[in-house]
């Protein structure tokens, strides 16, 4: 090969990238590691300046109760919502995949809750869970049962929001698992029942299996949601009472905007990174070997 | 006793009555081909028969049981769809047992029935294969190593080869055929390609708009046709059906005949006869197909070997009087002459 030639190729191919490779690194790489260097350093306060501490941040953060309590209410929420919504995306999108009168208009009430803006979803469940004039405690009061503050008690405000997830969350994951179903073709199906296979039967060696991509899929968004969730919060508890529905990313933004200690802020930012790094490629790892992909 | 008997069955979509009145009888251990032009209903009489689609009227006995109304798998019937319909996800030998395992067959019947099925097919270098390594005849092998093992007295199929090339067509085709056999399978065929309808069936049941046109053997059906559809459909290329009033010859007018049926085959080239012009030459081999015109009418001739004409030439043909076929206005059979 012409030397020359060869170098041209090379600068061709490094011309090609250089525009994703900007945006790549100018938004995603380049915060991670300034966010890294930022986590090396003390608060700085008009007095003290900022000065590099080393692991001092880290180990502030092992010794701070409220990081532990958020970190375990996180898994909480998490394993609160992520196997309900996409059991329950599951279960809807083959209710809709069927031909029934109206399917076009179930197809369109699942999905509401998730084309709802996060802010209007929140104001509405407010409503739902506020004490006595709120619709849960009305509903319980026609059957006198007594009220509760659903959100004001540190017992049931996470669970609240964990409900409140899944009702947004199914109706978003339905579509891909809608879409996932009718790519599978319908004689499937029907060489499945000609061989006398119940449709539990066909749903678990069939169906299952065929939608893995589709849940390895939908998993992966729904840990990254649940690490993510802050609007809601912001809305109906701010994290309390007590840090009881306080999450990881809304820690992390208190850390942030209301006590201004972003050095903290950027050790928390690192250590979720980490995790969901981890929690990324685990499960690509893991469950990637496992799946039929077409 | 595993024949199939249907009798006036009917199916509706909406305005469209896509099956009108069906017919037909299935021997025991006989190949049933129905044989028909696209959406002439082949597709859903067979679904009916098997299950997959209800029946808006009429009955199907299957064994001498009326299966009108039972489950798809409490029939005895097994299918191979066009499509092959096998699971992307399962290789080929779970693909071959997924139905003994869903009907709780035991490991060792299931052992033996998949090594039977899959020496009888030629399958076995392939059993832990996904259907997307395999190519499109050993797909279609593999479907047909899953209506082996399912024992089903009763084997349905639509247009299993039609994905297939020429030459593969041919060869599972036969493999088809002998599978039937050996297996005394009762089998109901479904295709739109009529050289697979005139070598493996025992009876062909043709098909237009729902409706049947013939039953008969596949000589019957070539040989003695029932309508103008019928002379038309079978044969390549097909029956020339000319109406007799523009024809020279007035040897036919007496009877009220309209239209005279004469096969490619059975027309030779004279000295005098009809005249008519050459249109076009197609050399094929071992014969030539002249497309020839008279009149407004065009007509073709089946020539063995080779000739000299060329398009523009004039030319006469005649035929014997026996090889003609005569209809009615209608179109109509009206008896040989
Ligand atoms: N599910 C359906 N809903 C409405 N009409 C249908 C349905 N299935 C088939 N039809 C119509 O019924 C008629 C017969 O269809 P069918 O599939 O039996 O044809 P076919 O003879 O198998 O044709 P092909 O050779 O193209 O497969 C067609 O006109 C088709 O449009
Ligand atoms: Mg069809």
């Amino acid at each position: 090969m012409h030397p020359a030639y060869n170098l041209m190729r090379h600068v061709y191919g490094w011309l090609l990238l250089t525009p994703a490779a900007i945006l790549l690194i100018a938004f995603t790489h380049y915060p991670t590691v300034a966010t890294f260097y930022e986590s090396l350093f003390s608060k700085g306060t008009a007095i003290r300046p900022s000065r590099f501490v080393g692991s001092a941040n880290y180990q502030a953060m092992i010794e701070d109760p409220i990081f532990w309590k958020v970190l375990v209410n996180n898994l909480w929420f998490a394993a609160g919502t992520i196997p309900v919504s996409v059991a329950l995306a599951i279960t809807m999108a083959m209710l809709v995949n069927r031909s029934l009168p109206g399917r076009s208009f179930l197809r369109m009430a699942y999905f509401t809750p998730t084309i709802l803006p996060m802010i209007a979803v929140a104001n509405i469940w407010l409503f739902f869970y506020s004490p006595d004039i709120g619709l849960i405690d009305q509903i319980l009061g026609w059957f006198g049962l007594p009220g509760h503050n659903w959100l004001g008690d540190p017992a049931t405000v996470l669970p609240a929001i964990i409900v409140m997830t899944i009702w947004k969350e199914a109706g978003f994951f339905m579509i891909f698992y809608l879409a996932a179903l009718q790519n599978l073709p319908p004689e499937l199906e029907e060489a499945a029942k000609l061989e006398g296979a119940s449709r539990w039967y066909y749903f678990r060696r069939v169906v299952f299996p065929l939608l893995m991509p589709t849940t390895l899929f939908v998993l992966v968004n729904a840990i990254l949601n649940s690490f993510k969730l802050v609007d809601h919060l912001f809305v109906l508890t701010k994290g309390g009472p007590d840090n009881a529905s306080n999450l990881l990313l809304y820690y992390i933004y208190e850390n942030a905007f209301s006590y201004f200690d972003t050095n903290y802020a950027a050790t928390l930012t690192v250590v979720l990174l980490t995790m969901l790094a981890i929690m990324a490629l685990a499960q690509f790892f893991f469950l990637d070997r496992r799946i039929h992909y077409r | 006793m595993t024949g199939i008997e249907i009798t006036h069955l009917v199916k509706q979509w909406g305005e469209l009555r896509a099956v009108d009145d069906v017919s037909f009888t299935v021997d025991e251990g006989t190949l049933t081909v129905l044989l028909g032009p696209s959406g002439c209903g082949k597709s859903t009489i067979l679904r009916m028969i098997a299950g997959l689609e209800t029946v808006d009227g009429g009955e199907v006995h299957i064994g001498g049981r009326n299966v009108t109304r039972q489950d798809p798998a409490e029939r005895g019937v097994s299918m191979v769809f066009q499509s092959y319909a096998l699971f992307p996800h399962l290789n080929v030998r779970e693909n071959i047992l997924f139905g003994l395992k869903v009907r709780r067959v035991e490991p060792k019947e299931r052992e033996s029935r998949l090594t039977n099925a899959v020496r009888m097919v030629g399958l076995e270098a392939l059993l832990d294969r996904k259907p997307a390594q395999l190519s499109g005849g050993q797909r279609q092998r593999v479907a047909l190593a899953r209506t082996v093992v399912a024992n089903q007295p009763v084997c349905l199929m639509d247009e299993p080869l039609s994905n297939l090339d020429a030459k593969l067509r041919a060869e599972m085709r036969d493999e088809i055929h002998r599978l039937q056999r050996s297996l005394n399978l009762t089998m109901v065929y479904v295709t739109h390609d009529q050289t697979e309808a005139m070598s493996m069936a025992d009876q062909v049941v043709l098909l237009k708009d729902g409706q049947i046109v013939q039953i008969g053997s596949p000589g019957e059906l070539y040989e003695q046709p029932a309508t103008d559809f019928a002379a038309q459909f079978l044969g390549t290329p097909p029956m020339n059906v000319l109406p007799i009033a523009e024809l020279e010859t007035q040897d036919f007018t007496s009877d009220g005949s309209c239209f005279l049926g004469i096969r490619p085959e059975k027309i030779r080239l004279a000295d005098s006869g009809l005249a008519v012009e050459v249109s076009a030459v197609d050399y094929m081999g071992a014969e030539t197909v002249l497309r020839l015109r008279h009149h407004d009418n065009t007509l073709m001739a089946r020539i063995d070997g080779r000739t000299d004409a060329v398009p523009g030439d004039h030319l006469h043909i005649v035929w014997s009087r026996e090889d003609v076929h005569l209809f009615s206005k209608e179109g109509i059979r009206l008896g040989d002459r």
